[in-house]
């Protein structure tokens, strides 16, 4: 009968290794690809051209040339990549590890030293 | 002579799986009409083509609908490549495709264990959700994310898949299609899902002509309409594709035609794996639209024929974009199923429907 297909499937499932992860015991290393957030490669490579800042769907990035930073917004990006993709220099790339837990909406500021 | 009364059913439902909200003018049981109300989830996203030039569009368009972003994204891009006459690599065309029914097999997987639930077979759907976290693992590791991809740009896509990840994906739907077999001879061969399925709310070929019906819904009510056999890009290269059709019209047929659809869609993308040209995955898309040409475009939804309409403006922002879903073709169907069918029906054969709120109001 059919409900008993079922119920060998479901008696399988009390063998075979459980589908979820203990988190937090337990975490799962991301993909190489995993969406994640937005970060510089390192402060040296940035030339402040604010491509990305124009580019930026949702106005999470934003250059102030004259003081030198660079500053990303994480809880406005949406982690589409276009940033990464138009960078001349290639200065940015994603994380895919989770960020540390923020218990206030704070902008991260990098100082660019480019020279 | 029977009593009317109005019972309000949502947006807010236990069985619900979509924000609509529905009048139901019942006697004695017996639903004689359904007045539909829309509104709850609508964002105006379609504005958005005012600030957000059409390279940065693609972003708010996959937002539309979490189980059809990919297809929103993919529709989107081939709008705009229509619009500026780009040709996209073949190879972009074959992944495309690819992602996109996975998607399929995602929203149809998900539907099922939806159903089930509703049913009152919480296992089933257990079981049905466990499997769509293998195709969710396969979106996670080819792109990133699990519901909203950001993949599919205009000029093509932006992430490969190398020989590994395509014979990986092939193991992974040959161990789905296993599961998924057992799982539909489950809930199909069920005499309490046929007494309660066959039958009813019986939409027939005719009525589902005059309405216009698309996808599993007007397929199962005998419509031989896929757009997937107007044979846009990748779908072209395929050697056999017919649209999966029943024709009896009631809620069992449309369970089996969606039943049905998975194992078509895994036989495509195994097909389009053993095919896939090597090559580029973009061009890039820079130029300007041309002012005032109107360009429009359809591509097969999981829930059926989605089209879309952009006109340009002369700059790199559009001046119009609109998308029709098929949810919003399908609710006169849908109204019409529910007129003559008994109130605690009402809920299965919404589900049956499949129905898609986030996508008809945008």
């Amino acid at each position: 009968m059919a409900i008993f297909k079922l119920g060998t499937m479901t008696l399988k499932s009390v063998f075979k290794k459980p589908e979820t992860l203990k988190y937090p015991y337990e975490t799962k290393e991301p993909y190489e690809k995993q969406k994640g957030f937005v970060k510089q490669i390192d402060d040296t490579k940035c030339n402040l051209c604010g491509i990305c800042s124009k580019k930026c769907p949702c106005g999470a990035i934003n250059v102030d040339r004259d003081a030198k930073v660079w500053e990303i917004n994480h809880f406005k990006c949406i982690q589409c990549q276009y940033c990464i993709m138009s960078c001349p220099k290639k200065s940015l790339e994603m994380d895919g590890h989770k960020p540390e837990i923020s218990t206030e909406k704070k902008i991260e500021k990098i100082e660019i030293n480019n020279g | 002579m029977a009593k009317s009364s109005v019972i309000p059913f949502g947006p807010q439902h236990p069985v619900l799986p979509e924000p609509l909200h529905l009048d139901l003018v019942v006697e004695d049981e017996k639903v004689i009409k359904a007045i539909p109300q829309i509104g709850f989830v609508h964002r105006g996203l379609e504005k958005l083509v005012d600030i957000k030039d059409y390279n940065q569009f693609v972003y708010v368009v996959e937002r539309v609908c979490g189980i059809c972003a990919f297809g929103h994204s993919m529709g989107y891009s081939e709008t705009i490549e229509k619009l500026l006459d780009v040709e996209v690599p073949k190879r972009a065309e074959y992944l495309r495709v690819i992602w996109h029914e996975l998607s399929r097999i995602h929203s149809h997987i998900l539907w099922l264990g939806l159903v089930a639930d509703a049913f009152g077979y919480e296992s089933l759907f257990m079981h049905c959700w466990r499997l769509r976290e293998r195709i969710l693992d396969i979106f996670e590791r080819t792109c990133g994310g699990r519901v909203i991809f950001s993949v599919c740009v205009p000029g093509g896509i932006t992430r490969d898949m190398d020989k590994n990840t395509l014979s990986d994906i092939d193991a992974v739907l040959d161990g789905i299609k296993g599961e998924y077999t057992q799982l539909c001879k489950t809930f199909l061969n069920d005499t309490s899902v046929k007494s309660r399925t066959i039958g009813v709310a019986t939409i027939t070929k005719s009525q589902a002509e005059a309405m216009s019906m698309v996808g599993p819904f007007g397929r199962a009510s005998g419509l031989d309409y896929d757009v997937r056999s107007l044979k846009f890009g990748a779908y072209a290269d395929l050697t056999d594709f017919a649209p999966v059709i029943d024709d009896q019209g009631d809620c069992y047929a449309r369970m089996k035609v969606r039943c049905a659809e998975v194992f078509q869609s895994i036989d495509i993308i195994k097909e389009l794996i053993s095919k896939i040209p090597d090559g580029d995955i973009n061009v890039p898309v820079k130029s300007n639209t041309k002012r005032d040409k109107e360009v429009s475009h359809v591509i097969e939804q999981p829930r059926g024929e989605c089209y879309y309409y952009t006109r340009g403006s002369g700059t790199k922002f559009l001046s119009r974009f609109r998308l029709r879903t098929p949810t919003s073709q399908n609710l006169a169907g849908m109204i019409t199923s529910l007129e003559g069918c008994d109130l605690a029906d009402v809920n299965m054969i919404i589900l049956t429907i499949d129905p898609c709120i986030s996508c008809t109001e945008r």
